[in-house]
C-alpha cells in the first residue's frame, strides 16, 4: 500500500513539477527582462527620440508609431468584429450553413500565421489597393502603392478580427434570453432590442475584445516587417501614407540586425520591457474583464 | 342566464348556444350592437389600419448591413487565397525572354553541399554576429541589400523555375546563379518544429494533467490563467530572449560552436507552444466525464492510474489536436526564427547548427527583395505552401477530432 | 354586457413534431380576467403566448388555425406583429427588468413608441408606478438599477412597464410563482384593481389563485382545452370529470 501512494505522489509531483516549471519559466524571463531594462525606464526615455545611432535618447517615435498602429487597427477591426458578432448571436439561424462557414472562416483566420497576412498585405493592400489608387488618382505617381502605416494597420486589423469576433460574441450570449424577450413583447423590432438591450449589455465584452485585440497588434511583428514598419525615421509619420516605427520592430532589428548590438544592449532590454509591459498590463486587464463577464452570467 | 354564459366549447356543435356565435366576430363589429355599452369601453385600438404591415427603413438597412459585413470574414480567406498565390503566379506561368539557365544549375551528385557560403556578391541573410559581442558592420546591411537588389535586377531574374530547381538543396537566390531551392529551409523549419513539439508536448501534456486531475481547485484557478498569460508574450520577446539569454546559456551548457541554432530556435519555439498545448489539452481532459474517473477510482486504481490510463486515453482527440495547433503554431511562427535560429540555409541532421525557416526567409528576405521579381514569386511560393499547410491542418484538427470527440461521448451521455 | 376581445380558433400548434395545442377554441371576454390552469406542460403557457404571437420567435414553430383579437385575425399576412405587440402587456413567469434604472425600464416602451418628451415621459412612468401599487416604493429612486429592488418589487415594475404602453391587454405568465406569499398577495390585488381598465389572461398553476383572482377559468390538459367557463362553476361544479380530479387535486 505505500509503495502504491509512493508511486502516486512521485508521478503526480512530477507532473505538477512540470506546470511549475512552466510558471518559473515565465518568471525568470520576465525577471530577466526587468534586471536588464529598469534602469532605463525613465521617463525622458519614453519621450525622446533616439540619438547618436541608437545608442542614446530615447524611443518615443516606436512608442508613437506603435500607439498610432493600434488606433488606426481597432477602429477597423472592433465595428466589423463586433457587427460579425452581432450577425452571428442575434441574426443567423446557428445551424445554418451560412452561420457554419463564417464561423469556420474565423477559426480559419485565427490559425493564419502571422507572417501570411503580412503577404497579403503586400500583395493586397499595397500592390493591387495601393496601386490601383495610384494609378487612378495620382497617374501613376508612387503614393500609395508601397508601405505605410495605413496598409501596416489593415494588415493587422485582419489578423485580430478574429480575437475580436470571439470575445464580443461571448458577452453578447451572456445578455439573458428574457431580457430579450421582454423588450420584444413590449412592441420594440429586432434591431430596437439589439441597439437598446444586448449592445449595452455586451459593453465589457466589447471591451474585452478591444483590449485584447490591441495587446496582440502591439506584439505581433511578423505583418509588418514589410508593410510599413521603417527601423529609422526622421519624422513622426503625419499622414496615413507615412512609415513609422515601432517597438517590437525595433528590438528586432537592434537586436539581430544592427551595427552596434554592445552598446545599445540597455536600450533592447528597455524597450523589451516596455513592450511586455504593455503587452502584460493589457492582458491582464481583459482576463480580469472576462472573468467579470463569465461571474454575471452565472446569476 | 348563468347557464348559457358557461361556455364549453370542446364540440363546436355548441357554438351555436354561444350568445356572440362563433361568426359574429369576424365582422369587423367592434362592440355587439345587442349589448350595453360597457362604461369602461376605452374603444379599441386593435384595427387593421394600425395593425397593417409596416416596412421599417431601418430595420431593414440594419439587417442587410449586418449580414453583409459579417460574410467579411468569408471573403477574407478567400483574398487570402487569391492574393497570395497570385503573387506566385510567375513562376510556372511567365514566359519571360531573358531565361537564364536556371535549371542547368542543380547537380544532384552535390547534395552533399551543406554550408551555406558567403559569396563576394554580398548578401544580406546572414547577418548575425557568431558571437555575441562582435560588433560587425552589419548596420549599413540595409543600403547594401538596395545595391544588391538593384545589381540582382540588372540581372533581371524573370522567368519560369523548373521543379528540379525549387526541390534542390540550395537556397540562394541573391547570386548570380540564383538557387531556390526551398528543401533546406523546409528541412530547417522541421527541424525547428520536431525540437519545440519535443520540448513543448511533455511538459505541456503533463502540466494539463496536473491541473485537471490532480492540482485542487485553488491551485488550477493560479495555474492555468498564468500559463494562458505566457501566450500573450509576444514572440519578438521571447525571440530578444532566446537570442539574448538562452543562446549563451546552452552555448555555455553544451559547448557547440554556433551560438545561434536549431536547438536553441526550437527550444524558444516550445515556449510558444506549450500554451497552446496547454490549454487545448487541459480542456479535453476536463470535458471527460467525471463518471469515467469515478468508475476507475471505485475499481480501486490510484489517482495517476486513472489519470494516465482512463482520463488521458479518453481525451485522445483532443490532446492530438492541441499538439497539431502547437505544430501550425511553430511552423509558422516568424520572429523566433528570425532572431534565434542562426538563419543560414543548412542541411544537417545536428541540432546544434544554424537552420533557416521557411518563415523566417519570407520575413528575412522580403524587404529587401524587387516586386515581381523571380525572387519575390518565390518568397510568396513559401508564403503560399506555409499557408496552405496550416490551412489542412487546422481543418484536420478540427473536423477529424471533433467528429472523434463527439463520437467517443455520446455514449457516455446516453 | 360581455364582449368577447380574443377568441382562438381551432388553433394547433406544433413544436417541431411535438403536438404542443391541440384545436383549442375560445372566447376571452373584456375588462375580465380570464385564468389558464392545468398541470405543467400542459400547453397553457404556450397558448397564452399565442395571443401575442411570441411564439414566433421559436424556430420550428407551426400554428395553424386562427386568433382574433377584436375580430381582427392576428395571424394574417398583412399584420404587422411589433405593433400587435404594442398593445398588448406581457408579465413573465422570473421577472425580467432591463439591466438599467427604474424609470429607464418603464420608459423604455414609452420611447420606442416615439415619446421623447421628458415631461410626458415622467408622466407616464408615474402613471404606471402607481397603477402597480410600487410608486410609493420607488418614486425617491428612480434612478437606482433596477436589479437592485426585490423579487417582488422587480415584478410590480414588470408590470407598470408593461402598463406604461397603455395595452388593452394584458398577459401574464404565473407572475407570482417565484415570490413569497406576501408579495404574491400584492400582484393579486394589483389584478383586482387593473381588471376594470384592461383584459387580463393569467396563467397560473395555483388554483387558490386562479379561484381567488379570475372570472373565468380554462382547463388545460397534454395540450386541449378540457373545459372552460365561469370560474365559480369550475371551482364548485365542473361538468368534466378530468376538471373535478385536478381541482381536487387527484392529479397534477
Amino acid at each position: 500500500m505505500d509503495k502504491r501512494k509512493l508511486i502516486d505522489t512521485t508521478v503526480i509531483s512530477i507532473t505538477g513539477l512540470m506546470a511549475l516549471s512552466i510558471i518559473v519559466i515565465i518568471l525568470i524571463i520576465m525577471i530577466v527582462i526587468i534586471i536588464g531594462g529598469k534602469n532605463y525606464l525613465t521617463w525622458e526615455f519614453l519621450t525622446s527620440s533616439p540619438q547618436e545611432g541608437m545608442t542614446k535618447g530615447g524611443i518615443f517615435p516606436a512608442l508613437y508609431g506603435t500607439v498610432l498602429l493600434v488606433i488606426i487597427m481597432s477602429i477597423a477591426a472592433v465595428p466589423f468584429g463586433t457587427i460579425t458578432a452581432i450577425y452571428l448571436s442575434e441574426y443567423a439561424n446557428p445551424k445554418s450553413k451560412i452561420a457554419k462557414t463564417i464561423r469556420f472562416a474565423v477559426r480559419t483566420l485565427s490559425g493564419v500565421p502571422a507572417i501570411i497576412f503580412g503577404l497579403f498585405g503586400l500583395g493586397f493592400f499595397i500592390k493591387f489597393i495601393g496601386a490601383g489608387l495610384d494609378n487612378s488618382l495620382y497617374g501613376g505617381e508612387l503614393k500609395w502603392g508601397q508601405p505605410n502605416i495605413l496598409w501596416a494597420s489593415l494588415t493587422m486589423s485582419l489578423l485580430t478580427l478574429p480575437v475580436v469576433i470571439v470575445s464580443v460574441e461571448e458577452a453578447i450570449r451572456t445578455v439573458p434570453i428574457d431580457m430579450r424577450e421582454a423588450s420584444l413583447a413590449l412592441g420594440a423590432t429586432k434591431w430596437q432590442t439589439i441597439r437598446k438591450v444586448v449592445i449595452p449589455g455586451s459593453l465589457t465584452g466589447i471591451m474585452t475584445g478591444t483590449i485584447l485585440a490591441v495587446s496582440r497588434g502591439a506584439g505581433e511583428i511578423a505583418p509588418i516587417l514589410f508593410t510599413g514598419a521603417a527601423y529609422y525615421l526622421a519624422h513622426l509619420p503625419t499622414s496615413l501614407s507615412d512609415q513609422f516605427m515601432n517597438l517590437g520592430y525595433h528590438i528586432y532589428i537592434m537586436s539581430s540586425q544592427s551595427a552596434n548590438v554592445d552598446e545599445t544592449l540597455p536600450i533592447q532590454f528597455a524597450t523589451t520591457l516596455i513592450l511586455l509591459v504593455l503587452t502584460f498590463s493589457l492582458n491582464l486587464l481583459a482576463i480580469l474583464l472576462r472573468s467579470r463577464i463569465r461571474n454575471k452570467s452565472v446569476k | 342566464m348563468e347557464e348559457t354564459e358557461n361556455q364549453n366549447i370542446k364540440d363546436s356543435a355548441n357554438s351555436t348556444d354561444n350568445e356572440y356565435g362563433t361568426h359574429s366576430f369576424k365582422d369587423f363589429q367592434f362592440k355587439n350592437d345587442d349589448e350595453e355599452i360597457d362604461e369602461n369601453n376605452k374603444g379599441t385600438t386593435f384595427d387593421l389600419i394600425s395593425l397593417k404591415k409596416k416596412f421599417r427603413l431601418s430595420e431593414f438597412l440594419a439587417e442587410k448591413i449586418i449580414t453583409s459585413v459579417a460574410f467579411l470574414s468569408i471573403a477574407i480567406i478567400i483574398l487570402i487565397f487569391i492574393f497570395v498565390f497570385r503573387e506566385t503566379m510567375p513562376i510556372f506561368f511567365n514566359k519571360a525572354d531573358k531565361k537564364t539557365n536556371v535549371e542547368n544549375v542543380n547537380k544532384p551528385e552535390e547534395i552533399k553541399q551543406e554550408r551555406y557560403v558567403l559569396e563576394d556578391t554580398e548578401k544580406s541573410e546572414e547577418v548575425k554576429p557568431e558571437r555575441y559581442g562582435e560588433a560587425t558592420d552589419n548596420y549599413s546591411f540595409l543600403e547594401k541589400g538596395r545595391e544588391t537588389s538593384l545589381k540582382s535586377e540588372t540581372a533581371g531574374h524573370e522567368g519560369t523555375i523548373s521543379i528540379s530547381n525549387l526541390l534542390g538543396m540550395e537556397w540562394q537566390p541573391v547570386s548570380n546563379n540564383p538557387r531556390y531551392g526551398l528543401l533546406p529551409l523546409f528541412l530547417g523549419t522541421l527541424k525547428l518544429t520536431i525540437i519545440a513539439i519535443l520540448f513543448a508536448a511533455p511538459i505541456a501534456i503533463l502540466a494539463a494533467l496536473f491541473t485537471s486531475s490532480f492540482a485542487p481547485n485553488w491551485l488550477r484557478e493560479i495555474i492555468k490563467p498564468s500559463i494562458e498569460l505566457l501566450a500573450g508574450f509576444p514572440s519578438v520577446v521571447i525571440g530578444f530572449f532566446a537570442l539574448m539569454v538562452m543562446a549563451s546559456f546552452f552555448q555555455d551548457l553544451f559547448g557547440y560552436s554556433t551560438r545561434l541554432n536549431a536547438f536553441v530556435g526550437g527550444v524558444a519555439m516550445s515556449l510558444a507552444a506549450i500554451p497552446i498545448i496547454y490549454t487545448v489539452t487541459e480542456d479535453a481532459l476536463t470535458a471527460v466525464p467525471n463518471t469515467y474517473k469515478e468508475a476507475s477510482l471505485a475499481l480501486g486504481a490510484s489517482r495517476w492510474q486513472t489519470a494516465f490510463f482512463v482520463t488521458l486515453p479518453a481525451a485522445t482527440p483532443g490532446v492530438f489536436a492541441a499538439i497539431l495547433l502547437g505544430i501550425g503554431r511553430v511552423f509558422g511562427e516568424t520572429m523566433i526564427a528570425l532572431m534565434a535560429t542562426g538563419n543560414a540555409a543548412i542541411v544537417s541532421a545536428n541540432p546544434f547548427d544554424s537552420v533557416r525557416a521557411l518563415s523566417a526567409t519570407i520575413g528575412a528576405e522580403m524587404a529587401e527583395v524587387v516586386f515581381g521579381d523571380t525572387h519575390y514569386s518565390v518568397l510568396f511560393l513559401i508564403g503560399s505552401l506555409l499557408f496552405l499547410f496550416t490551412f489542412f491542418l487546422n481543418i484536420i484538427a478540427e473536423f477529424y477530432v471533433r467528429g472523434k470527440l463527439v463520437k467517443r461521448f455520446q455514449g457516455a451521455e446516453s | 354586457m360581455k364582449e368577447i376581445k380574443i377568441s382562438s380558433e381551432s388553433l394547433t400548434l406544433y413544436y417541431g413534431n411535438k403536438l404542443a395545442l391541440s384545436n383549442i377554441t375560445l372566447n376571452i371576454f373584456k375588462n375580465k380576467v380570464t385564468a389558464l390552469i392545468g398541470p405543467s406542460g400542459c400547453g397553457k403557457s404556450t397558448f397564452l403566448r399565442t395571443l401575442n404571437r411570441m411564439n414566433d420567435l421559436i424556430p420550428n414553430v407551426k400554428i395553424t388555425g386562427n386568433v382574433f383579437i377584436d375580430g381582427i385575425n392576428i395571424y394574417d399576412n398583412q399584420i404587422d406583429v411589433v405593433n400587435l405587440r404594442k398593445k398588448i402587456g406581457m408579465v413573465f413567469q422570473k421577472s425580467n427588468p432591463f439591466a438599467k434604472s427604474i424609470y429607464e425600464n418603464v420608459a423604455y416602451g414609452p420611447k420606442i413608441n416615439g415619446i421623447r418628451d421628458k415631461k410626458k415621459l415622467d408622466e407616464i412612468v408615474e402613471n404606471a408606478l402607481k397603477q402597480s401599487a410600487i410608486w410609493d416604493e420607488v418614486k425617491d429612486r428612480l434612478n437606482d438599477s433596477a436589479l437592485g429592488l426585490s423579487g417582488g418589487q422587480q415584478q410590480r415594475l414588470c408590470i407598470a412597464r408593461a402598463l406604461a404602453v397603455n395595452p388593452e391587454i394584458i398577459l401574464m405568465d404565473e407572475p407570482a410563482s417565484a415570490l413569497d406569499p406576501i408579495s404574491t398577495a400584492k400582484i393579486e390585488e394589483l389584478i383586482f384593481q387593473l381588471k376594470d381598465s384592461y383584459t387580463i389572461v393569467i396563467v397560473t398553476h395555483n388554483m387558490q389563485q386562479a379561484a381567488r383572482v379570475s372570472d373565468y377559468t380554462a382547463f388545460f390538459y397534454l395540450g386541449e382545452l378540457i373545459e372552460y367557463g365561469k370560474t365559480k362553476k369550475i371551482f364548485t361544479n365542473p361538468d368534466k370529470k378530468q376538471t373535478e380530479d385536478y381541482i381536487t387535486g387527484r392529479f397534477g
